[in-house]
C-alpha cells in the first residue's frame, strides 16, 4: 500500500520525564519517527513535557508543545491544532495510556482524529491482562496460569487454591513493572498486591505462576497492514526470568537456543502479532523452560520500547522509522533499508557479531537502597557493546559503565569465606557476575553455580574463560600469543599491565611491536552479504580492519556521554547531537563515539561515522589512530567526555574549545582560588583535604555546617552537608571507598538563594541567554531544584554582578564554548560556588525557551567564529516574555530503601518544564507535568525539623486556607496550633496506634511535607514516613521552599483555562 | 594445530584446525543463518562445498542428532570464527569438533569470517583449500582452480526406495538430496511418503500411482542433471500434482525450456524475503542455492512467477498455468530457518485433494 493520503497532520505524544523504566529510548524513537514523518511531507505536532529531549526541537517537529502529559492537556491541544491523526506508539507507556483514554472516551472520534499505526483494539488486546489472556488461549499460545484480581481476597484464594507460592504480581498499565514483584509467602503477597492495585491505572493486578529460573527470551518483531511479518532481532537474558529485562544483562542474538527453539519462539511471536493485528514494531517476551520445549508468553508491548531501541542499535534496523512509515500506510517491502540502500525493510537482519547490554543501576547514588534485582526495574540507563565474541562484548560493556570496574576482578568477594560466598551467590543483584567469577576462581563447579543461579552453563563457561585468562596473565610470561588472546577477549591494557607487573604504556608499546591492534568492523544488518553504505563501526582484535578513513574534509570527533545515570542524563546527548549537526553544517566530517543504545546520538545517521565503543582512553585512542581527527570535542558529553581530555591531548588530538589546562583550573581548587582572587570574586571559604583527619580539622576551622565533596564529579556525587564531626567521619569513609585521584573539597555552607547561568564565550565576548533562579535554597543540588527562568527575585543590581562575574570567569578561564556557573546570593552578596567549563543540564531548556541555539553557537565559537559575527549582541540577553520552570522528577518508588530527602547529592532522574507568560501558571504546569495533580482528598501530613518550624506555620496556614486538613506530630502540631493554624495531632510511629503510618496507609492523604534534619542524625521515623509516602504514591516534599512553590501554584491554578505554548514560535 | 584456508585468488586465512585433519579442495560458500549449524552441515545441497558461517559463535548448543537433515553431513569443510568451548543445551549429545572428526570432515576456526565473506561477495563464489600443511599458495592454485562440483546428486541421493507410512495422500518424493524435513512435513500432514532415488524413471513412479509428486532440493548445477530433466518432462505431462523445492524447482524450469545460471554468490541463509505475487505479502524464507532460474527465459504462455526475491528481484517461485504444479526456490521445510512458508505444504495437500 502506498502512503495514506488522508494523513497530513500527525500528533505525536512523547514519553515525558526520564524516570526509571522510561528513559532516553523514547527520545531516540520519537526523534527518528518524527524525522521519518517529515521526510514524507507530514506536518508533525509534538507534545512532550521533557525539555531535555531532541524530539522537542523545532527542527524535529513543526509545532512543539512542552506541556504536561495529561489527558486534559492533550485534549486541549487537539482542539487547538486539529491534527487528523494521532500516532500513539512512540512515547512509551505514558503516551499509549493517554491515547487509549482519549479513544475510550470517544474524544478522538468526535474530533475526527484517526489513531494510526496499531489500533486501539489491538493495544487493548495486548495491554489488558484479561483480553490478552483470552487472545493467547484462542491461538494456543501458552501463558503462565494467572488471574487478574482487583482485590486481595480473590488473589489469596487463587494462590492458595490453584498455583501456590512463589507467585509473580504484575499491575496492569504501569511502566517498568512498577509495583510488581515476586511473593514467596502470604505476607509478601498481600504487601505487593495492595501496592500494585493502587499503582495500576485500572486497579488490576495479574497474579501468575512463578516461572523464575526459565530462560528469558525477547523478539522484536515488525508487521505491516498487509500481514508481512519479520523479526528484527531476538535477545537472550543472561539473568533468567525473575529479573526485569531492563535490569538484566542481555545478549543479542540468543546464544543458547538451537534453531528448533529459536524458530519455535519466532513463529510464536509472529503468530501473536498477526492475531493482534499489530501495524508497526512490537516486543514479545517469552520464558523458555531450560530443559524442554515448554514456553510461556510473558508479555507483549505493542509499541516501540527500550528493547526495540536496543534491537535497532544491535542490528542497524531503524524500528521507529519503519513503524512511522507503516503508520502512514506503507508496506515493509516498500520501505528501503537505509543501511544497505539496496535491500528493503522486509528482511531480517543477520548479525555477524555479538551484542551485550548491561544496565546502569543507581546504587552508587542510593547507598541505602536494596541492590536486589526483581521484576521491578531499577536501572536508570544502559550500555551496549559489540564484539566478535561474547567475552569481549561483556568486557567492553563492563568498562562502558564507568563504575571503576574494568574486569571481572571486582569487589571484595575474595575476602569472603566459602560459606559467605555461596550465600552471596544466592543474592540476585547487580554484582552477581563478579560473585560467579570469584566462585570460578575457587573452583566451584559450573553445575553448582547453575543450580543456584539458573544461569545457563554456556554463560558460566564464558565467565570462566575470562577468569582463566585473568589467571594466565597473573602467572604466565606475557608472550605475543597470550597478549593477543587477552586482547581478543578485550582485557584493557592497564588491567593486563597491572597483572603482569607492567605499566599500561609498556603494554601499549608491546602491542605495537607485536602488531596487536584494534580493527573496526561494520554493523551492516546483513552479515556482509550486501555492501553497506552506513559507517557504523565496532572494534575487535585479531581481525582485518574495514573502516576506511580519509582526511579530505576537516574532521572532528565528538565524545558522547555514555549511559544515562542520575546526574548525567539525556541533556548531554541533546548537546552532543546538536554539536554534531553544527559541525556538519560547517562542512566538517563528524565522528561520534558513544556506547548508549538508548540515545539519538547513536542513531546511524546522526554523525558521518558512528563508533559504538566504550569511552575510555584506550578505546578512544584506537579510533584516533585510525581516524586522525583534526580535533575532539569534550564539552558536550558530560563528565564522561571531560575525563578524556588529558588522554586526548597526550594522543596529540587538539581539544576544540576550552583547553585542558583551563578545564583543570576550574576543577583544581588552588588554581581556581587564584583566579577568583585575581577577579575579586568571593566564594564560600573552604579548603582541600585527602584524609579524614584533615577534613575534621578543616570543618572545625570553617565552622559547621560544611559541604564535603570530591572534585571532578557530576551531579554532586558524594556531596554531603555535614553538621558534626560524626558526619565528616561517615562521609569521608564513603568517598574514600573508591580511590580518589583528586582531593576532596570542604567548604563553608551558606544557605542563600541559588542562581545559575549558562554562557557561551568566544574568548573575548560572552553571551548569557538568561539567569535561572532556584526555588530551593542552597544545599539542594541544582539538578533537584525547581529552576525558574527568568529569575523572579534577583534585583537588577545583582544581575549585573552576575553578568560581570560570568564575563570575568569565562575570560580568566579562557573559555571557548560553554560555561555553567552556579552562584549563591547570600545577604545581597554574590558568591561563586561552582564553575563547569562545559555544557550543563540546563542548556536544552534554556535554548528552547529563549530560542537561542546555545550548542550551535558554542560549536561555531569553537571553530573560530565570534558571537558578534553570528548576529548576537554580547552580554546578558533580553528576558523572554515566557517564564519557564524546570521541575525535577524522581523515581524513588522504584528504589526500595532509598532515602528521598533532597540534599547536595543529586537524586532526580528527569525533569519537566512548565512554560507560560504567567509565573503561576508556569509553576502549576510544571507541578502537573511532574505528576503532582492536587488537591484530591485535601488531607496532608506536615512534620518539620526545628529550624523550619516558623516557616511551617505559614505553610500550614496557606494549606488550611485551601481547605486542607493538616495532621502533625507533637512538636510541629503544637507550634501550628499556638500560631492559630488548625492541625490535628497524630502519633509518631513508635507511639501507640493510630500513628502517622496508619494514616498514610488509609489512602486518604494527598501530601506529606517532611523536612528532615541534616546529617546522619536524621530520625528513623521520618525515613519510614517518607518511604511509605513514596511507596503508596503520595506526593512527598522534603523542603519548605518546594512546599511554598506548590502552594503558590495551587492557590492560583486555573486548571480549566491553561494556555498552550508552541515553542517553535519563540 | 594451525590450519589454512587458501582461496583460488591466492588469499590465505590462517586459523586453527577443527574436525578431521585432512586436506580438502571445494567450493567455498557462506551462510548467514545465526542458528541451525547442524541443519546446515547435514543439508545434502552443500555437497562439494565448504561452508563459511558468518555468525561468529558456532557450536553453542552442541549437536542434537535428531536435528540432522540427512543421515550424514555432506560438507566438504566447515569454516568458522569460533567454536564454543563447551556446548550447552538440554538435548545436546555431542560437540561440533567431535562430530566433524567422526564424519571425517575438516574444518578451520579462528578465521576472520567477515573478511572472507566480503571477498566472496565481491569476487563471487570461488574454490578453496583447507589444509594443515604450510604450503606455498602458488603451488596449489592450479589444483584449487581446477576443482568442479560434479556428480553430486547421484552421490547424495538415497540408493533405494524408502516408505514413511501414513493414511493420507500417497506422495512420491524424488530424492535429489532431500532434507529430512521435507518428508517430515508431509508425514506430519498425514501423507504416506515414498522416497525414490534420483535416477528413478517417470514410468516407475507413475506405476506406483501417487497422489502427488514432491521434487526435492539438492546440490550442484541443475543443468548437469540431463537425465532427470527428461523424466520430469514426462511427470509434468501426467497432471499429477507436483510440488518442487530448490533444485527440484530449477529442474522443472529446465524441463519446461527455461534456463538457469550460476549466481555470483548465491543465497544461503535464513532471512531472505520472498514476495507472494498474488497477495503482495512477504515471507521470510530459508534459502540455499547457488543457481537460479533466469526470469526472461520462462515461457510466459506456460509459466508465471509466483514468488520474487525482494532483495535482488530473482525468481523464487513458478506457477505453471493450467497445471497443478507449484515450484519454489526457497525452503518451506525450513530447518534451519523460519517456518513462515510451511503453508505451501498445505497448498500441496489442497492440490492433491482437488485433483482426486
Amino acid at each position: 500500500m502506498p502512503k495514506n493520503a488522508l494523513i497530513k497532520k500527525v500528533l505525536v505524544i512523547g514519553s515525558g520525564p526520564i524516570v526509571i523504566g522510561q528513559a532516553a529510548e523514547f527520545d531516540y524513537a520519537g526523534t527518528q519517527a518524527c524525522r521519518a514523518l517529515k521526510e514524507e511531507g507530514i506536518q508533525v505536532v509534538l507534545v512532550n513535557s521533557n525539555p531535555a529531549t531532541i524530539m522537542t526541537d523545532k527542527d524535529i517537529a513543526d509545532k512543539v508543545y512542552i506541556e504536561p502529559l495529561t489527558v486534559e492537556v492533550v485534549k486541549k491541544l487537539i482542539l487547538k491544532e486539529t491534527p487528523d491523526s494521532l500516532l500513539p506508539t512512540l512515547g512509551g507507556q505514558a503516551a499509549l495510556n493517554i491515547a487509549m483514554e482519549l479513544e475510550e472516551c470517544g474524544f478522538l472520534k468526535e474530533n475526527n482524529v484517526m489513531l494510526i499505526g496499531t489500533s486501539a483494539k489491538t493495544i487493548k488486546k495486548a495491554e489488558d491482562r484479561q483480553e490478552f489472556k483470552e487472545t493467547m488461549e484462542k491461538i494456543g499460545e501458552p501463558i503462565a496460569p494467572s488471574l487478574v484480581v482487583t482485590d486481595v481476597e480473590s488473589g489469596l484464594a487463587f494462590v492458595n487454591d490453584v498455583i501456590g507460592y512463589p507467585v509473580v504480581l504484575r499491575p496492569a498499565y504501569t511502566l517498568g513493572g512498577s509495583g510488581g514483584g515476586i511473593a514467596h509467602n502470604e505476607e509478601e503477597f498481600i504487601e505487593i498486591l495492595q501496592n500494585g492495585l493502587r499503582l495500576s491505572r485500572v486497579g488490576e493486578v495479574l497474579v501468575e505462576r512463578c516461572i523464575a529460573g526459565w530462560k528469558e527470551i525477547e523478539y522484536e518483531v515488525m508487521r505491516d497492514a498487509n500481514g508481512t511479518c519479520i523479526t528484527v532481532c531476538n535477545m537472550e537474558n543472561l539473568d533468567p526470568v525473575g529479573v526485569h529485562t531492563g535490569d538484566s544483562i542481555v545478549v543479542a542474538p540468543s546464544q543458547t537456543l538451537g534453531d528448533k527453539e529459536y524458530q519455535m519462539l519466532r513463529s510464536a511471536a509472529l503468530n501473536i502479532i498477526n492475531e493482534l493485528n499489530i501495524c508497526g514494531g512490537c516486543n514479545v517476551q517469552f520464558a523458555l523452560h531450560p530443559e524442554s520445549f515448554e514456553y510461556c508468553v510473558i508479555e507483549v508491548n505493542p509499541r516501540v520500547s527500550r528493547s526495540s531501541a536496543l534491537a535497532s542499535k544491535a542490528t542497524g534496523y531503524p524500528i521507529a522509522k519503519v513503524t512511522a512509515k507503516i503508520a502512514l500506510g506503507y508496506n515493509l517491502d516498500e520501505i528501503k533499508n537505509a543501511v544497505t540502500g539496496k535491500t528493503y525493510a522486509s528482511f531480517e537482519p543477520a548479525l555477524d557479531y555479538c551484542v551485550v547490554k548491561i544496565p546502569r543501576l543507581p546504587f552508587d547514588k542510593f547507598i541505602q537502597a536494596k541492590r536486589t534485582l526483581t521484576t521491578q526495574m531499577k536501572a536508570t540507563g544502559e550500555v551496549m557493546s559489540i564484539c566478535t565474541n561474547f567475552e569481549g562484548a561483556l568486557m567492553k560493556a563492563i568498562r562502558s559503565l564507568e563504575q571503576h570496574v574494568d574486569s571481572l576482578d571486582y569487589g571484595n568477594f575474595g575476602s569472603l569465606s566459602n560459606e559467605d560466598l555461596e550465600e552471596q551467590l544466592h543474592t540476585v543483584d547487580d554484582q552477581r557476575i563478579y560473585v560467579i567469577a570469584e566462585c570460578l576462581r575457587r573452583g566451584v563447579s559450573y553445575e553448582h553455580i547453575h543450580e543456584i543461579t539458573k544461569i545457563d552453563l554456556w554463560f558460566i563457561d564464558k565467565l570462566a574463560i575470562l577468569v582463566d585468562m585473568e589467571k594466565r596473565l597473573k602467572t604466565e610470561p606475557l608472550t605475543k600469543e597470550l597478549l593477543a588472546e587477552a586482547k581478543r577477549l578485550e582485557f584493557p591494557d592497564h588491567v593486563i599491565g597491572g597483572w603482569t607487573g607492567k605499566t599500561e604504556e609498556e603494554i601499549k608499546v608491546l602491542r605495537k611491536e607485536y602488531g596487536i591492534q584494534a580493527a573496526f568492523k561494520m554493523v551492516d544488518t546483513c552479515a556482509a552479504e550486501f555492501e553497506a553504505t552506513t559507517p557504523y563501526y565496532y572494534s575487535c582484535f585479531g581481525s582485518e580492519n574495514e573502516a576506511i578513513s580519509d582526511n579530505k574534509k576537516k574532521k572532528v570527533m565528538v565524545l558522547g556521554s555514555g549511559p544515562i545515570r542520575i546526574g548525567q542524563g539525556i541533556e548531554f546527548d541533546y548537546c552532543s547531537v546538536h554539536s554534531v549537526w553544527a559541525f556538519k553544517e560547517q562542512g566538517y566530517e563528524t565522528i561520534i563515539v558513544n556506547n548508549n543504545p538508548e540515545t539519538v546520538s547513536t542513531d546511524f545517521d546522526i554523525a558521518d561515522k558512528l563508533y559504538f565503543e566504550p569511552l575510555t582512553a584506550e578505546d578512544v585512542e584506537s579510533i584516533v589512530n585510525l581516524e586522525k581527527p583534526d580535533g575532539a570535542v569534550v564539552q558536550f558529553g558530560g563528565q564522561t567526555a571531560i575525563k578524556l581530555t588529558e588522554a586526548l591531548m597526550k594522543m596529540g588530538v587538539p581539544i576544540l574549545g576550552t583547553s585542558a589546562e583551563n578545564v583543570d583550573a576550574a576543577e583544581d581548587r588552588e588554581l581556581f582560588d587564584e583566579i577568583l582572587e585575581k577577579c575579586c570574586i568571593p566564594r564560600p571559604r573552604g579548603t582541600t583535604v585527602f584524609t579524614c583527619e584533615e577534613a575534621l580539622e578543616a570543618a572545625n576551622k570553617l565552622g559547621y555546617p560544611v559541604l564535603v565533596r570530591p572534585s571532578y564529579v557530576l551531579g554532586g556525587a558524594g556531596m554531603q552537608i555535614a553538621i558534626s564531626d560524626k558526619d565528616i567521619v561517615e562521609f569521608m569513609d564513603v568517598i574514600n571507598r573508591h580511590k580518589q585521584e583528586h582531593p576532596i573539597l570542604v567548604d563553608k555552607y551558606l544557605m542563600g538563594k541559588e542562581v545559575e547561568v549558562d554562557a557561551v564565550c568566544d574568548g573575548e565576548d560572552i553571551l548569557i541567554p538568561g539567569i535561572m533562579e532556584h526555588v530551593e535554597r542552597a544545599g539542594i543540588h541544582s539538578g533537584d531544584s525547581i529552576s525558574v527562568y527568568p529569575s523572579q527575585s534577583v534585583t537588577s543590581k545583582i544581575k549585573r554582578v552576575i553578568e560581570d562575574y560570568t564575563k570575568k570567569l569565562a575570560r580568566s578561564l579562557h573559555v571557548i564554548g560553554l560555561i555553567n556557573i552556579q552562584f549563591i546570593v547570600y545577604q545581597e552578596e554574590v558568591f561563586v560556588i561552582e564553575v563547569n567549563p562545559r555544557s550543563s543540564r540546563t542548556v536544552p531548556y534554556i535554548s528552547k525557551v529563549t530560542g537561542i541555539p546555545i550548542v550551535d553557537l558554542a560549536t561555531k565559537v569553537m571553530t573560530g567564529q565570534k558571537i558578534k559575527d553570528m548576529g548576537y549582541e554580547p552580554g546578558l540577553q533580553k528576558e523572554s516574555e515566557y517564564i519557564a520552570i524546570k521541575m525535577p522528577v524522581f523515581s524513588f518508588e522504584k528504589l526500595r530503601g532509598a532515602e528521598i530527602s533532597l540534599g547536595p547529592e543529586m537524586k532526580s532522574t528527569g525533569e519537566v518544564l512548565g512554560i507560560s507568560k504567567d509565573f503561576h501558571e508556569a509553576l502549576y504546569k510544571a507541578f502537573l507535568g511532574a505528576g503532582i495533580d492536587l488537591p484530591k482528598h485535601k488531607k496532608m501530613i506536615l512534620t518539620v525539623k526545628d529550624s523550619d518550624k516558623l516557616d511551617a506555620v505559614e505553610v500550614g496556614r496557606r494549606f488550611a486556607a485551601l481547605g486542607y486538613e493538616i495532621y502533625s506530630t507533637r512538636s510541629t502540631c503544637r507550634v501550628l496550633n499556638e500560631n492559630g493554624v488548625p492541625a490535628k495531632h497524630i502519633n509518631k510511629i513508635e507511639e501507640s496506634t493510630p500513628t502517622l503510618l496508619d494514616l498514610l496507609l488509609g489512602h486518604e492523604i494527598d501530601l506529606v511535607i517532611d523536612t528532615p534534619s541534616q546529617g546522619i542524625e536524621r530520625s528513623k521515623d521520618g525515613f519510614i514516613i517518607r518511604r511509605n509516602a513514596i511507596e503508596t504514591g503520595v506526593t512527598c516534599l522534603t523542603s519548605i521552599d518546594t512546599a511554598n512553590a506548590l502552594l503558590t501554584s495551587l492557590e492560583s491554578a486555573d486548571k480549566e483555562n491553561l494556555s498552550l505554548v508552541n515553542i517553535a514560535e519563540i | 594445530m594451525k590450519a589454512f584456508l587458501i582461496l583460488e585468488d591466492g588469499t590465505v586465512f590462517e586459523g586453527t584446525s577443527i574436525g578431521a585433519e585432512k586436506e580438502v579442495i571445494s567450493e567455498i560458500v557462506f551462510n548467514t543463518s545465526m542458528t541451525g549449524y547442524l541443519e546446515v552441515l547435514t543439508d545434502p545441497s552443500y555437497a562439494g562445498q565448504a561452508v563459511v558461517m558468518t555468525y561468529p559463535l558456532i557450536g553453542n548448543y552442541g549437536i542434537c542428532y535428531e536435528d540432522m537433515e540427512s543421515v550424514t553431513p555432506w560438507h566438504a569443510g566447515f569454516i568458522v570464527r569460533e567454536i564454543s568451548r563447551i556446548p550447552s543445551n538440554f538435548r545436546c549429545e555431542n560437540d561440533i569438533d567431535s562430530f566433524l572428526k567422526a564424519h571425517d570432515i575438516p574444518g578451520i576456526q579462528g578465521v576472520d569470517t567477515r573478511a572472507l565473506t566480503k571477498i566472496l561477495r565481491e569476487k563471487g563464489t570461488m574454490n578453496g583449500m583447507i589444509t594443515t600443511r604450510q604450503v606455498n599458495p602458488e603451488d596449489v592454485l592450479e589444483e584449487i582452480k581446477a576443482y568442479r562440483v560434479e556428480g553430486v546428486v547421484k552421490a547424495v541421493s538415497c540408493k533405494e526406495k524408502q516408505v514413511f507410512p501414513g493414511d493420507g495422500f500417497k506422495v512420491a518424493l524424488m530424492d535429489f538430496g532431500a532434507k529430512k524435513n521435507i518428508a517430515r512435513s508431509l508425514v506430519a500432514r498425514g501423507c504416506q511418503v515414498t522416497v525414490y532415488p534420483a535416477w528413478t524413471t517417470a514410468e516407475e513412479i507413475i506405476a506406483d500411482v501417487p497422489d502427488g509428486i514432491m521434487l526435492s532440493n539438492g546440490p550442484g548445477d541443475p543443468k548437469e542433471c540431463t537425465e532427470i530433466i527428461e523424466e520430469l518432462k514426462k511427470l509434468f505431462a501426467t497432471n499429477i500434482p507436483i510440488f518442487a523445492i530448490c533444485l527440484g524447482h530449477q529442474l522443472m524450469a529446465l524441463a519446461n525450456g527455461a534456463d538457469t545460471e550460476k549466481m555470483k554468490y548465491g543465497h544461503r541463509g535464513a532471512n531472505h524475503p520472498v514476495k507472494d505475487m498474488k497477495t503482495g505479502r512477504v515471507y521470510i524464507s530459508s534459502q540455499n542455492h547457488g543457481y537460479v532460474v533466469k526470469e526472461d527465459t520462462l515461457n510466459r504462455n506456460i509459466a508465471e512467477v509466483s514468488f520474487l526475491n525482494v532483495n535482488d528481484g530473482t525468481v523464487e517461485g513458478v506457477h505453471y498455468l493450467g497445471k497443478n504444479v507449484l515450484t519454489v526456490q526457497f525452503h518451506p521445510e525450513a530447518s534451519p530457518g523460519p517456518k513462515d512458508s510451511a503453508f505451501l505444504f498445505d497448498e500441496f495437500i489442497n492440490m492433491m485433494e482437488v485433483a482426486k
